[in-house]
């Protein structure tokens, strides 16, 4: 048994599908492309595949990840190079796997690993506006603010979560952009929740992830990177 | 090429799972049309979930896209969310494949499987931007066509309607294609609407209602005459002779969000002689056509591992009848290729202890519940509907189910059918009842679920005649089952309103001016009917009565021999001597055996069109009777009779 960690994007219309909708998705092409996996025991087997970080629904992203225990013994040699590709064949147009990593089958679930992730988020806000509200959010020493919690209000201070927000942009369409960093441990800030933590609240046109961090205390990793690379060609997410 | 999708998706987020919109789904064309070919929309007028998974439309979807004349593509009704959003931002009704809008088609043609949809056709045809009334329309607005079961009275809708099509399409979209790519080429100043129109009801299985006008007759029953020479007397109804030439879907489409029916289907016939006289599937789909065991297997094996799904469904009206069954499933479930994890499921169980056993082999682990369809309380009625299930036959069943590990029972019953007394109706529960009894020897957590529902009739059955239940006699015959059904322990009782069953009986059964009332009702907003939340019966009734109709007049009133059916013009190929015949035998409580095991009674399905029932297997399905109180022991000394392809069946056997 290899455990073999994919990255992906969610690019385009599919962007409107659930990340329980692509799981299932995931799931039978997998078994379209022939490659034999790891099931659960019990009653009903399911393949042992482990999503990382859920997007919300309509957001687009360059860096998607999921572990997936493959059962070696029936995979040819050469079936394993060709993974990436003969997924990318098969998955829904927007979903594109853009590369592969063998990593210890005892290595952290990308849940728990991931420490951060780095958002572009367009605004219907103009670029002064935009620029005020961040110059002042990331001057704050504290950020309180009410959120919404497995069905529970909470109410607390979500400034430590800001990792960093760089410089507005402004896209080819007019509309502003910015980027920001936030961080998923604990538990996770959503940009949603970023865009409400100073008033007036920003209001998001598109959200698109562009990568996930693992922060290790001395170094900043793609999840890719915690595993052995199984194709040098292959480009990591640039921070 | 226009595409809707860019003001679409800066609102997809405002709506109700916008999954059901984008397209993208395994199998989907993104045609290129060409100007000269001819485009289809292919619409189900209900939501995506419910839409996707036809069948029907999925066969002609792939049929279209290979011809070299024409493109399809599919649209679905939109939810209340979206269709507002839509309204107020100008955005078409659109195809999901690439989002092109409606009215760019040349022909949007819709399925309909419910008389409840009838309003989310206009819904659907106005949001497309086309006028309503077919009369209104002009040349260049796309042609609106309509096929499926409700085809067989489509009164209705023939105001709005420019087309409908009776029975099997596969054969008939080509022709009805290659009519409209002719008329396309044609000098722009030659042509006329009508005269596309008279091309299409050249065609055999096309009906145009618009070349007929309707007249009341001094009965008050509508009768229609032709307007033009191009409309036929009749209209006869197409049927695939042979299913095996057309193993369609060949790429059924897989979705990436959740839609009922998520799995593979493959169909392994298509009509029923069961004979069963409420069921209007049963009587238009005639004759029996299998396809061979060999052809159900490679479909399941190509469809398994081009789709990645790992349940398949064996489709068709009574799948245990199938006489392939055991040989299909046993080796579907231990074919290597499979690797154990592929399961099957039969959507429609017949009610005998064999079924069950198949079901069990199948099975393997979850055994939650299980259905059957008695449909009657008591063997009387059985006989009457002839849905001839023995009590034995289902206790058999039932006990069966239970000893193998299946702990909960679903019962389907109809309440309303003819001749029906109190003791049939609470016969419903004694069965139920018995059931849980028997559970209770293998299982304390036994449990059956009765569900019922108030019975419509339906053209071209046998109960074509009959009043309908009134809605207070419906709602009383269900406190009487509530009530007694309150008594047993393990029982629960599920039912389907009595006033949508009302509506669909109007509609089933009506004439043209009901066009009148479905207009109104869909102005009032009154779409997605079937969806009990959205029903709305004081809607329908204030519509009716400001046409001055009498909705009595239409569900409950016993209709005559002599009387003219609004649908007499189409041809099921049934003889109606034959259903009359069926009628009164039903009152007398004779019942009629299943044909496929004995010799041809003549209904007009076969001998009527120079058809014959096509069978996979020579032999008839082991399992005793099968629930079709015959001894088909016997019957294997009749050969002949099975064989695919045996030319004087009636003279084999006599």
């Amino acid at each position: 048994m290899i455990l073999l960690r994919l990255r992906s994007t969610k690019k385009g219309k599919i962007r409107f599908a659930s990340h329980r909708d692509i799981a299932k998705v995931w799931e039978r092409s997998f078994r379209r492309a022939n490659i034999p996996l790891i099931y659960s025991e019990g009653f009903s087997p399911r393949p042992r595949i482990a999503f990382g970080l859920a997007l919300p629904t309509g957001a687009e992203s360059e860096c998607e990840y999921l572990d997936v225990k493959v059962d070696e013994q029936n995979l040819a040699s050469s079936q394993l190079l060709e993974i990436p590709e003969a997924l990318t064949e098969l998955l829904p147009e927007g979903i594109q796997v853009t590369g592969m990593a063998k990593i210890d089958n005892k290595a952290i679930s990308l849940q728990q690993a991931v420490t951060s992730c780095l958002w572009e988020i367009t605004i219907a806000e103009s670029k002064h506006d935009a620029d005020n509200w961040v110059r002042e959010v990331t001057a704050s020493k504290e950020l309180v603010v009410e959120r919404v919690r497995k069905g529970k209000i909470i109410s607390d201070d979500i400034r430590p979560f800001i990792k960093r927000t760089d410089e507005c942009g402004v896209n080819d369409e007019g509309h502003v952009t910015l980027k920001v960093e936030l961080r998923t441990q604990p538990r996770s800030l959503r940009p949603s929740e970023f865009l409400k933590s100073k008033r007036p609240h920003l209001t998001q046109l598109r959200l698109r992830r562009l990568t996930q961090f693992i922060d290790t205390g001395d170094m900043r990793l793609d999840p890719l990177e915690v595993g052995q690379s199984l194709d040098t060609s292959m480009e990591l997410c640039s921070p | 090429m226009s595409s809707i999708w860019e003001t679409l998706e800066k609102h997809l987020l405002e709506v109700e799972k916008p999954a059901r919109y984008i397209g993208l789904e395994q199998g989907a064309q993104k045609p290129q049309h060409d100007k000269t070919n001819v485009a289809w929309l292919l619409t189900y007028p209900d939501t995506y979930e419910v839409g996707f998974p036809n069948q029907g439309l999925q066969i002609l979807y792939e049929i279209i896209n290979e011809s070299t004349n024409a493109e399809a593509e599919r649209a679905y009704a939109p939810w209340v969310d979206l269709e507002k959003i839509m309204r107020e931002e100008s955005i078409p009704l659109f195809s999901v494949d690439t989002h092109r809008p409606a009215a760019e088609f040349d022909v949007i043609a819709f399925n309909l499987s419910s008389e409840l949809v009838y309003t989310n056709l206009i819904n659907c045809i106005d949001l497309a931007g086309v006028p309503v009334k077919s009369e209104i329309r002009e040349l260049n607005d796309p042609l609106i066509g309509a096929g499926g079961h409700c085809t067989y009275n489509p009164e209705p809708l023939a105001e709005i309607v420019d087309f409908f099509v009776l029975g099997d399409g596969e054969e008939v979209v080509t022709e009805i294609t290659n009519a409209i790519h002719q008329y396309k080429s044609k000098e722009e100043s030659t042509k006329t609407r009508n005269d596309l129109l008279c091309e299409l009801a050249a065609i055999e299985g096309v009906y145009v209602p618009s070349l007929y006008e309707a007249r009341l007759d001094n009965r008050g029953c509508q009768n229609l005459i032709a307007r033009f020479e191009c409309a036929p007397d009749v209209i006869e109804k197409r049927t695939v002779a042979d299913l095996e030439k057309w193993p369609y879907p060949k790429q059924q489409l897989v979705p990436i969000t959740e839609v009922v029916h998520d799995r593979l289907n493959v169909e392994v016939f298509r009509g029923c002689t069961r004979g069963c006289r409420f069921c209007q599937a049963g009587m238009i789909t005639r004759p029996v056509r299998e396809r061979s065991g060999e052809q159900v297997r490679s479909m399941i094996q190509a469809g398994i591992e081009r789709t990645g799904y790992d349940d398949v469904a064996l489709t068709s009206l009574s799948t245990a009848d199938y006489s392939g069954i055991k040989d299909v499933v046993d080796q579907t479930i231990t074919d290597p290729i499979n690797c154990g994890q592929v399961s099957i499921s039969l959507p429609s169980l017949r009610v005998d202890a064999f079924t069950v056993d198949i079901a069990a082999g199948i099975q393997n682990g979850r055994r939650t519940g299980l259905t059957f369809a008695p449909e009657a309380g008591t063997w009387r009625l059985r006989q009457v509907i002839n849905k001839l299930i023995s009590e034995e036959d289902l206790y058999a069943a039932v006990e069966s189910a239970f000893s193998q590990g299946w702990r909960r029972m679903k019962l389907y019953f109809l309440i309303g059918l003819p001749t029906e007394t109190d003791e049939d109706t609470l016969g419903i529960a004694r069965l139920a009842e018995n059931c849980v009894a028997i559970g209770k020897e293998y299982t304390k957590s036994a449990s059956v679920t009765v569900s019922v529902g108030g019975f419509v009739p339906k053209p071209f059955t046998p109960f074509q005649w009959f009043g309908q239940n009134t809605l207070e006699e419906l709602d009383r015959k269900i406190n009487l089952l509530k009530s007694e059904i309150r008594k047993t322990k393990g029982v629960k009782l599920k039912w389907h309103d009595p006033k949508a069953t009302l509506i669909e009986g109007i509609l089933s059964r009506g004439d043209r001016r009901l066009g009148e009332v479905l207009e109104a009702v869909w102005r009032n907003g009154g779409t997605f009917q079937e969806w009990s939340e959205y029903f709305n019966l004081g809607m329908w009734k204030n519509a009716i009565e400001e046409q001055n109709l009498d909705f009595e007049w239409y569900a409950y009133r016993h209709r005559e021999k002599e009387e003219v059916l609004p649908w007499d013009h189409l041809d099921a190929g049934l003889y109606k001597d034959f259903l009359w015949q069926e009628w009164r035998d039903a009152l007398e409580q004779k019942g009629l055996e299943d044909c496929r095991w004995i010799p041809c009674y003549d209904c007009g399905a076969c001998t009527g069109f120079g058809l014959e029932h096509v069978v996979a297997s020579t032999s008839p399905p082991v399992g005793g009777s099968q629930g079709t109180w015959q001894n088909l022991q016997n019957v294997s000394d009749a050969p002949g009779l099975l064989q695919i392809g045996s030319k004087n069946k009636t003279e084999t056997v006599k």
